[in-house]
């Protein structure tokens, strides 16, 4: 059964993907200001062009072009960087864990908030706190983790300067490292002094990430923790003279978890996304400052190759959910 | 809370949201229309030219610290440009984003959602394939490389969060429709020999139109925040114009020497896209028929 949704997921997954490159394919080369264009000094001779043309394939038919570069990217050839003359692959790859280490650390904590707030909302209903907590966590699903930075820059940068609000870790300490998993390499080398310089760096863009995720994650949970403390299971756990905590914690818990499960994976690529804007306003060499930066210098394959690993990051985040899903519910299981 | 009675309880319950309501409604259209006349007279109402730089005033703080001057009631950024100034053009740029942006995203994909919710058929099928690709797409790239593509500018900036967002309108009033398109009344319009057209227009739309409004609320505020976000990192309008995105750029970067630069246009857009969104909470709970 499980392997059966596996392999139908993996289906729509591939064709999703497809229908990705086609998008970013079409969308660079169909709006006026084509990339070669864009690649050539001014005042290339017709003759430069059309040299240029042929080495990039340009000139064979839109299909042609499309199963070329497919072919390309399935070989991990996703071009040259326009910029810095690199491959674009290296380069995306050299980002991406500074990207993943901090989108992760954002879903921890997001979930450890949201998860503590739904849980204390439960076991204080209709108190004061309860009402606080809904009011808390309206308020910062409806601003962007954009602005929330920003206010953590003002907060823990300024007013109270506990914690760096620019870098992905002290510069003196980059050659310490022999991958690009910061974090990860720290924790397995047991070097906490690294470690300490990369979480105090990392906190705040994770933070900022992470308000919205955990509003969503509190509002969800507690919901469905709300709906479940009146089924009839629940009420026997508690004559069988279980205290409340127990009741929420070890009985209620697993059954109302699943629906918030689905919707984190969901809204974690968003997360992912929301990484673009988060690490340019903490300067953390990510991804997505890399996409801004090849943006603004309109280095067409560089970006390319950034939107479509993205991609490939979203649907996978999707198909795991997916798969962790069907696995942990029972009613998929033994169907 | 000891909840013996419930009836009372639950009455009791709405009052307190019913006026929780109101307040909320007023609180975020106020500033709204404050926001609105602020940027329509900022000729006549900023006390200064947002443009003019003079480096005698720099990075004067607002008016309640040692060391301001009078007339820059919120200071000057590291230019000797007028704070509050800025703040009051910057919000013609977001207020024209909002307001163009928001509309056109709403009329296209309400228009596509009606058509897809109502006539079924292949326009449906072939709307919501469109709408899962769509969604399988991560937004903040599709605006990068959008932009990317198009070349940094407003018109960019608009069309880009027309071209991301209109899947938002049309997945919701797609539902809407295909519901209000079950009901009896639908049907009876039908009878009495009415055109396919002209039943989702006239009978339709009336009733899905609470929908779109509050999604257009919504909306305004995504474009106001979209539109910051791109003048933060210099990809929206050229930085002649103030912009709340670029005024809160510099002041990041000047954050430790005069952190009002950042403070002022991060609060006012902080306030306006909770606005925007309350008043699209608060108008759901509006047009609910169980609350009202």
């Amino acid at each position: 059964m499980i392997l059966r949704r596996l392999l139908s997921r993996l289906a729509t997954t591939l064709v999703t993907l497809l229908g990705v490159s086609v998008i970013v394919f079409v969308t660079i080369r169909v709006v006026p200001g084509n990339p070669i264009a864009m690649m050539l000094p001014p005042g290339a001779t017709e003759a430069d062009i059309d040299r240029l043309r042929a080495l990039y394939g340009f000139d064979r038919s839109i299909m042609e072009q499309y199963f070329i570069w497919l072919w390309g990217v399935v070989q991990g050839d996703f071009g040259t960087s326009i910029q810095s003359r690199q491959p674009v692959l290296r380069l995306v790859l050299n980002r991406l864990p500074a990207t993943l280490e901090l989108s992760i650390m954002a879903l921890v904590i997001a979930v450890v908030i949201g998860g503590f707030l739904a849980l204390t909302g439960t076991r204080l209903r209709g108190t004061r706190t309860e009402g606080a907590i809904d009011v808390t966590s309206g308020m910062a699903l409806s601003v962007p983790d954009f602005l929330w930075g920003l206010v953590l820059i003002l907060l823990f940068g300024v007013l109270w300067p506990v914690f760096h609000i620019s870098g992905r870790i002290s510069p003196q300490l980059t050659s310490e490292f022999t991958t690009n998993f910061f974090l990860f390499e720290s924790v397995v080398r047991l070097r906490f002094d690294l470690w300490r310089d990369l979480v105090s760096h990392m906190f705040m863009p994770a933070l900022a990430l992470a308000i919205p995720l955990a509003a969503i994650i509190s509002q969800l949970l507690k919901q469905s923790l709300k709906e479940t403390m009146h089924l009839d299971y629940v009420t026997l756990s508690r004559t069988k003279g279980y205290g409340e905590n127990h009741v929420i914690i070890r009985e209620a818990l697993p059954n109302a978890v699943l629906p918030t499960l689905t919707l984190v994976g969901v809204q974690f690529t968003f997360l992912i996304g929301g990484t673009v804007i988060i690490e340019r306003l903490f300067s953390y060499e990510g991804l997505g400052n890399m996409a801004i930066d090849a943006v603004i210098n309109r280095d067409l394959p560089l970006i390319q190759g950034i939107v479509i690993l993205f991609a490939v990051l979203f649907t996978v985040v999707n198909l795991f959910v997916d798969m962790l899903y069907a696995v942990l519910n029972p009613r998929l299981r033994h169907a | 809370m000891p909840s013996s009675t419930p009836g009372f309880a639950m009455l009791d319950a709405r009052a307190m949201v019913k006026r929780r309501l109101g307040l909320r409604l007023w609180l975020s259209g106020g500033w709204l229309v404050v926001l609105v006349v602020a940027a329509t007279f900022a000729p006549w109402l900023a006390p200064h030219n947002p443009l003019e730089q003079d480096l005698f005033t720099s990075r004067l703080p607002p008016f309640w610290m040692a060391g301001a001057e009078p007339g820059y009631w919120l200071g000057t950024d590291s230019l000797g440009r007028d704070v509050l100034s800025r703040i009051m053009y910057g919000a013609r740029i977001a207020l024209v984003v909002a307001l163009i942006a928001g509309t056109a995203t709403a009329l296209i994909g309400a228009t596509l959602g009606l058509i897809a919710g109502y006539f079924r058929g292949w326009a449906d099928l072939v709307i919501s394939r469109l709408v899962d690709i769509w969604m399988a797409f991560p937004p903040v790239l599709f605006a990068i490389l959008l932009i990317a593509v198009m070349g940094p500018g407003l018109v960019s900036v608009i069309v880009a969060i027309i071209v991301i967002d209109w899947t938002r309108f049309a997945r919701v009033v797609r539902a809407e429709a295909m519901a209000q398109g079950a009901m009896d009344y639908v049907a009876s319009a039908q009878v009495a020999g009415q055109k396919r057209l002209g039943t989702m227009l006239t009978e339709i739309l009336p009733n899905v139109l609470p929908t779109i409004v509050v999604l257009l609320t919504l909306e305004m505020g995504i474009a106001v925040i979209v539109e910051a976000i791109l003048s933060f990192v210099n990809l929206s309008i050229s930085t002649d114009f103030p912009t709340w995105g670029g005024m809160i750029a510099e002041g990041r970067t000047s954050v430790h020497q005069a952190w009002w630069v950042l403070v002022f246009p991060l609060a006012t857009l902080f306030l306006t896209v909770l606005s925007f969104s309350q008043l699209g909470e608060g108008l759901k709970d509006r047009f609910d028929p169980v609350l009202r």
